[in-house]
């Protein structure tokens, strides 16, 4: 395998990484205030089509990007309401959000493109197009670093630079703000919040409005970035990845850079290696494409030692008697 | 004093003598009256005791005060001046600091962010905790309360932990500080630095209002004590014209005995042998490091002791569900400790009866009526069994009977469990255990959360038990219950027995030793 393989199958995990960090990031905003979301999925979801749907029509990316961003949070708002308002089940709540997505998708895109459910082709300016970065072509000659930095790093949709940086500002907000403080204690014991004199319920609805935020971003991205236009069920279960990597990052934001990282590396194996020769044994693709999953499984099956979660997790607040 | 401890504050129209004055507060959650139109008057640097019942209302007009539950009807005034309450937030600022009963502590934050969480100063984390080090640090000279600031919650022990609530409140320059029940879960000793801090904090002119069942604390440090009962305020003296026995009459509405009367105890043979019984738990930690105990008929056996010490895992090993390593017999033959004949059910037949230390979780299905729960762990009493399906009419029968004997109210055995108070809970769990006539009767805090008059009552019937010659384990944190109760003490410390007295031969002073571990010279075996 060349460097030009090694480095063309990293810079294909990166970009398969960035939906998966971004909705990582929105499920540890969300369930380190305490409130589960298994809706990742279907707020995904609905963003990529409204994001798609919005870009195909105005013809401007940006403009799809804040209707996605719309779309998912009106369904982070309805889990709020549900979760944290009515003190409703949260697991039941999400899964009503992903199927209320999943089926609304497809059903308002048949309706206003007929197409069979799917989005135009996007081109040109309703796409997030490839940042060069500056210097990339200069350096590119340069060995070794050059490449990395012309072949890697640069060259990525916008939201792929946006999602990395959500890393260290996700840290900086937990660990360095007041409000970081205050969103790790709802998530751990809502008790002392609410007596240290702080809204618990306003603590909650901003961390699921941010996990509407950041979900929006990944569903957007899927569609008018890493596709081109909106398909059917496109987010293909990488909102329960992106929980799993959640758990395997146990909630804190650089581990969820790293294990988002892994998951988006052994899906670009899969997609580069079809088949694999291993010891005279050749490998089914379909193995190499279920690889994230299986991972997924492994993972939840907690295998990889004990992670802990917030504790107040799931747990709507209600005072005691 | 007043003069020198409100400069600060802004001229009040009322009596400024008066740190918080409730008029006529009134709440009722449901159909119960929690709060029937109280009112009570705490002058400014005193030490106030509220006393009363478990369910007389303290902790919900406390509640109420600090702005967690609002009040159906009534004023509060705070130094003089009516003030709305409506959240924490709004009592934090009239200076008002709560210690609840449980800790409202985030256990994996650090002492410090758990003192300033709310309390911040700007949306930086970094000034404010700087700023709480070097306050806490003051606090701790001021007040011993030494806490380590960059310490972990979850890794306190009890007695610090509370510190740190102290702590969160005079943070907020809190002046008026209520304590819910604050030494239920303290050795003696830190309850006597608890009440030095008390007063210290008293002596700078802070109020502070304690609320406690315990007549002794009472006594001990408070200057003024209301007392509440069935959600009515009946009573408010000061400290130095009262006494226990006055106290104990306006909690419960009539005369009660405090003290235990019993008759000295004349122990037979030994019904039960405990030997290196070890215990090792899930994190591989040992709970039981080798417990030796003998037991004899007509004894009771106390077990002193801070809850987690191994008193629970002594109890669950004996009742048959936990599983250990040493040897018990039982009237001189060998107890199964592992395998299928290690279960509960096996050690009722081998006369030993339990009442859990913790009825509501393990003693009682708390949705269940009172006649099945009578019934549970004897369901297969040929009584209750006559033929294929079981006799419910028998088993309510016996309910009733049982009832009648305890003096369950009310004698209803169709009422689910968690419709009883916790006393009358209690007397069914013990209806049912001593009913059987065992040989060893294994109780577990048998007073917890139980009003002064079941108390007594309970107190009875375990003595009764012992004078028709059966044997007694008692595990309680009670102090006061162990020393009135037991013919002998043994002290458990970090799963080991740190030494047997004979209460006659102790006091409190030692037996808190002990209970934290420390023996003198001296101290060796007793009794």
């Amino acid at each position: 395998m060349s460097f030009l393989e090694i480095l063309q199958i990293l810079e294909s995990s990166l970009r398969l990484a960035t939906p998966l960090l971004l909705a990582c990031l929105a499920g540890l905003f969300s369930e380190r205030a305490g409130i589960f979301d298994i809706g990742l999925e279907g707020k995904m979801l609905a963003s990529a089509f409204m994001s798609a749907a919005v870009a195909a029509y105005t013809g401007d990316v940006w403009i799809g990007l804040v209707a996605g961003i719309f779309a998912s949070m009106v369904l982070a708002a309805i889990h709020g309401v549900a979760s944290i308002t009515f003190r409703g089940n949260q697991l039941i709540s999400g899964v009503a959000i992903n199927f209320l997505a999943a089926g609304l998708a497809v059903v308002i895109s048949q309706a206003w493109f007929g197409l069979g459910g799917r989005t135009p082709q996007l081109q040109g300016p309703s796409r997030f197009s490839e940042v060069t970065l500056p210097l990339a072509d200069a350096v590119s000659s340069v060995p070794f670093l050059g490449a990395i930095y012309a072949n890697l790093i640069s060259g990525h949709a916008i939201l792929v630079y946006v999602a990395l940086l959500c890393v260290p500002v996700t840290w900086w907000i937990l660990y360095r703000t007041r409000f970081g403080l205050r969103l790790r204690a709802v998530g751990e014991n809502p008790a002392a919040v609410d007596t240290a004199g702080v809204s618990v319920v306003g603590l909650r609805y901003a961390a699921v409005m941010i996990c509407g935020l950041l979900c929006g971003l990944a569903g957007a991205y899927l569609a008018t970035a890493l596709g081109a236009g909106f398909v059917k069920d496109m987010s293909a279960g990488r909102g329960f990845i992106a929980l799993a990597a959640l758990i395997f990052a146990k909630w804190r934001p650089w581990y969820a850079l790293g294990a988002t990282l892994l998951f988006g590396l052994l899906e670009a194996l899969g997609n580069r290696f079809q088949t694999v020769e291993l010891l005279g044994v050749t490998i089914p693709t379909q193995f190499m494409q279920a690889l994230p999953y299986i991972l997924t499984v492994v993972i939840l099956a907690g295998f990889v030692g004990k992670a802990i979660p917030p504790r107040a997790g799931g747990e709507p607040y209600v005072k005691e008697r | 004093m007043t003069s020198s401890s409100g400069p600060s504050y802004t001229p009040a129209p009322g009596d400024t003598s008066l740190a918080i004055e409730l008029r006529g507060i009134s709440k009722a959650f449901g159909p119960v009256q929690a709060n029937k139109d109280i009112s009570i008057q705490v002058k400014r640097g005193t030490i106030h005791g509220i006393i009363g019942e478990n369910g007389a209302g303290k902790s919900t007009l406390m509640s109420i005060l600090y702005g967690f539950y609002k009040a159906d009807a009534g004023e509060v005034f705070i130094r003089g001046q009516r003030t709305e309450i409506p959240d924490s937030q709004a009592a934090i600022d009239a200076g008002i600091g709560m210690v609840f009963q449980h800790f409202k502590l985030v256990e994996n934050f650090s002492v410090l962010e758990n003192v300033i969480l709310g309390a911040e100063d700007g949306r930086l984390l970094t000034p404010s905790l700087a700023k709480a080090r070097k306050l806490l640090k003051q606090l701790a000279e001021d007040y011993e309360m030494d806490v380590d600031p960059d310490a972990t919650i979850e890794d306190l022990g009890v007695g610090q932990q509370q510190r740190v609530e102290i702590l969160k409140a005079l943070y907020r320059e809190a002046d008026i500080l209520i304590l819910d029940e604050p030494t239920g879960v303290l050795t003696p000793a830190e309850a006597d630095h608890l009440f030095r801090i008390l007063k210290g904090l008293r002596d700078e002119g802070k109020t502070i209002i304690l609320i406690t069942h315990k007549l002794r604390e009472i006594m001990e440090v408070t200057d003024t004590v209301s007392v509440m009962r069935r959600g009515e305020m009946t009573a408010t003296v000061k400290t130095a014209e009262t006494s226990p026995e006055q106290l104990a009459e306006l909690m419960v509405g009539r005369k009660v005995l405090l003290r235990v009367d019993k008759a000295p105890a004349t122990p037979g043979d030994v019904v039960l042998k405990v030997r290196d019984l070890r215990v090792v738990d899930d994190q591989n930690v040992e709970r039981l490091r080798g417990i030796d105990l003998d037991i004899r008929r007509g004894e009771i056996l106390g077990i002193a002791g801070v809850a987690g010490n191994g008193q629970s895992e002594l109890l669950e090993v004996l009742a048959g569900y936990a599983t250990a390593t040493g040897s018990i017999q039982m009237n001189g033959q060998d107890i199964d400790l592992t395998g299928h004949a290690s279960d509960a059910q096996t050690r009722r037949a081998r006369s030993i009866a339990h009442v859990p230390e913790d009825r509501q979780r393990e003693g009682l299905i708390m949705d269940f009526a009172a006649w099945e729960n009578i019934a549970f762990g004897y369901q297969n009493d040929p009584r209750y069994n006559p033929g294929l399906l079981m006799d419910h009419a028998a088993m309510r029968q016996d309910c009733t009977e049982k009832m009648a004997r305890f003096d369950v109210r009310p004698p209803d055995p169709t009422l689910a469990a968690k419709s009883f108070s916790g006393g009358n809970q209690q007397k069914i769990v013990l209806a049912r255990e001593i009913e059987r006539n065992p040989d060893l009767l294994l109780v577990g805090q048998p007073t917890r959360g139980v009003d002064i008059g079941a108390i007594e009552f309970i107190h009875q019937q375990i003595v009764a038990l012992r004078d028709e010659g059966k044997a007694i384990l008692l595990v309680s944190v009670e102090l006061d219950e162990i020393m009135g109760l037991s013919d002998r003490i043994a002290v458990m410390f970090d799963g080991r027995i740190m030494g047997e007295r004979l209460p006659s031969e102790t006091n409190q002073g030692e037996l808190g030793l002990l209970m934290a571990g420390i023996t003198n010279g001296t101290a060796g075996e007793a009794a």
